[in-house]
Parts: structure tokens; C-alpha cells; sequence
């Protein structure tokens, strides 16, 4: 897939939030063949932490996606952004503005007058948003060209909670590359927003607090791609009644 | 003067950015930095004037999702 012009061939990508160490993080990020990890933006501590966390990043080889979450404005999340780039030295920005501090949901509103703006400065904007398709829409006129609507509140691991919304997502916005965004919990959850046409799946908690995290992004790894090859391979049609599979045409008759 | 850094009061000497990110031991760190609110770019620490009160956000990488 496509994103902003790069190519990416993992249609997995992973935070590097809540690992037990970093060195289980390094493990499932490359367990995960993930190309693209996010991080975040917060106060440097006089020990210098968050830099040598930047030198431990930078090993990992992966394209890096910084995030604005915890912004719960448009100017905040406009200055963080700023702050990220300089500091990442890209101009992707995973744009977060929170709007409600027990869901976590995108403050929509916020979220589109960030994205315009960071657009109209050269950035390359992942809006974390819901599924609504009229702000998918505002959120393309501002300048996105990817859309990341979330499947449940972050680190709830619920799953889609609504497919019906993404579904027609996906067939309202059919050229653009839509990331499934927060919400997964189980590898069936990435697998159904793959097979359902998403592009990609962003997740974090569901591998950070799983058991075996490097086991758990090797499971999301291969349900993301099972997931996809599905979708390619054009399903089935739903029925309601049964429908033999075994031809009924030369049965014996024994009565 | 007194500036907050991150939150916390500190006494610095220096009257520009550039120079009080190095007396407060910024001066190797992967750091970005926002005064009173507003991003200031790496090439313009040395040209920004510090005043007394002035609120000084010194971030760096951190784990994120």
C-alpha cells in the first residue's frame, strides 16, 4: 500500500506504549514486521530518558509515526505537531485531539481545523477520528489523504464495534487508504477489518499487555494479512438457509 | 530570573532559549521546545529572548500509540 507517496508492505502498525521493557518491545516490533511505529511527545526528564527511548527507536529501522495524543485542542495539537516534526524530522503526524476524557473520543471538530492546518503546512496527516462519513469528508478537504477511524475506544480491545459504519466507510471513501485505529483486541478483530477492506490496522495495547507480546504481534501479523488476502479474494455471499455443498444429484435411494 | 520549565520554577542566568536549554543540561538531548505556548524551531533558540515567568515546554520522545 501507498501512504503520502511511501510504500509500506506490513499493513500492520504498532505503539510502542506499555511494553514490560523495551527490550519485549524491540522483540514485537520485529516479531510484528511492522514498518511503522508510533510514539509520542512528553516532558524530558533531567536523566535524559526520552532521549536515549529515541536511540533505542532508531535501531528498530521503522519509518516513525509521532502521535499528538493526550491533546485535547486544536492548538495543542497544532504546536505538539510542530514539536514532532522538527524533533522526528518527518511530516507524518498521527493527529490525535481528544474530546472526551473517559471514551477518548476524537473531538471531530478540533480534529478537522488541526488537520487543515497542519495540511496547509506541509504535514502528512493521519487523523484518528470516528466512523462518521461527513467528517471523513471534511477531513479529506483539509488536506487528508488517510483516514483512521477507530474500531472501539483506545485500549479497550472491544473489537469493531461498529463494522456496519466502517463497511460503509469503505465503500463511501473507496480510493482512500483507511487505517482501522485503536479499539482491536484479539487477532480476529484485525483479521475482520482487513476483510472488510481496510487497508491497514494500527493497534498497541492488545499486543503491549498480551502474555507473550512478541507471540501476540506475530498473531496480529498474520491476521492482518489473512485478513487482506480474504478481502482480495472477493468472500461470499451471506445466506440465510442451509444450501448443500455435496451435490444431491446421483443419491442413492435406500427405501 | 525565574522562569517554569516543564511545569517546575527554575533560576537561569542566560537570557536566550539556546543558552538556558544548555545551563539547564539540554544541551545533548533529543529535545523540541515550546515557549508560552508556541513551537520554537531548533534554528531560532538562539534569537528567542527570555523574560521573567516566561513558560518554557521542553519534550522529548516518549512511548506512544
Amino acid at each position: 500500500m501507498r501512504v503520502y507517496g511511501t510504500e509500506i508492505t506490513s499493513r500492520l502498525l504498532l505503539g510502542t506504549a506499555q511494553y514490560p521493557s523495551p527490550a519485549v518491545l524491540a522483540e514485537a516490533v520485529k516479531s510484528s514486521g511492522t514498518e511503522i511505529i508510533t510514539v509520542s511527545l512528553r516532558r524530558e526528564t533531567a536523566d535524559g530518558s526520552g532521549t536515549a527511548f529515541w536511540q533505542e527507536l532508531q535501531k528498530t529501522g521503522c519509518r516513525i509515526l509521532p502521535n499528538t495524543a493526550g491533546c485535547h485542542s486544536a492548538q495543542e495539537a497544532v504546536t505538539t505537531a510542530r514539536m514532532a516534526r522538527e524533533l522526528f524530522d518527518t511530516p507524518w503526524i498521527k493527529l490525535e485531539v481528544i474530546g472526551h476524557s473517559d471514551t477518548l473520543q476524537p473531538d471531530v471538530f478540533g480534529l478537522v481545523e488541526a488537520a487543515r492546518v497542519l495540511s496547509g503546512e506541509g504535514f502528512q496527516v493521519f487523523p484518528y477520528t470516528t466512523d462518521d462519513l461527513v467528517v471523513g469528508e471534511k477531513l479529506l478537504e483539509a488536506g487528508c489523504e488517510v483516514l483512521m477511524p477507530w474500531g472501539a475506544p483506545i485500549g479497550s480491545g472491544q473489537g469493531l464495534r461498529n463494522p456496519d459504519a466502517l463497511r460503509a466507510m469503505r465503500a463511501h471513501f473507496p480510493g482512500v487508504q483507511m487505517i482501522v485505529d485503536a479499539g482491536i483486541g484479539r487477532p480476529s478483530d484485525a483479521a475482520q477489518a482487513m476483510e472488510l477492506g481496510m487497508d491497514a490496522v494500527l493497534l498497541n495495547t492488545a499486543v503491549a499487555k498480551a502474555g507473550d507480546p512478541a507471540g501476540m504481534a506475530r498473531a496480529m501479523a498474520l491476521a492482518v494479512e489473512a485478513g487482506r488476502a480474504g478481502f482480495a479474494a472477493d468472500p461470499m455471499e451471506r445466506r440465510d438457509m442451509a444450501v448443500p455443498s455435496t451435490p444431491v444429484l446421483g443419491m442413492a435411494e435406500f427405501s | 530570573m525565574k522562569i517554569i520549565v516543564n511545569a517546575k520554577p527554575h533560576e537561569v542566568s542566560a537570557s536566550d532559549l539556546q543558552s538556558a536549554l544548555q545551563e539547564l543540561g539540554f544541551a545533548s538531548s533529543a529535545v523540541a521546545t515550546a515557549l508560552n505556548g508556541t513551537f520554537v524551531a531548533r534554528s531560532q533558540r538562539a534569537e528567542v529572548q527570555l523574560a521573567a515567568g516566561d513558560c518554557l515546554e521542553v519534550l522529548a520522545p516518549m512511548q506512544g500509540g
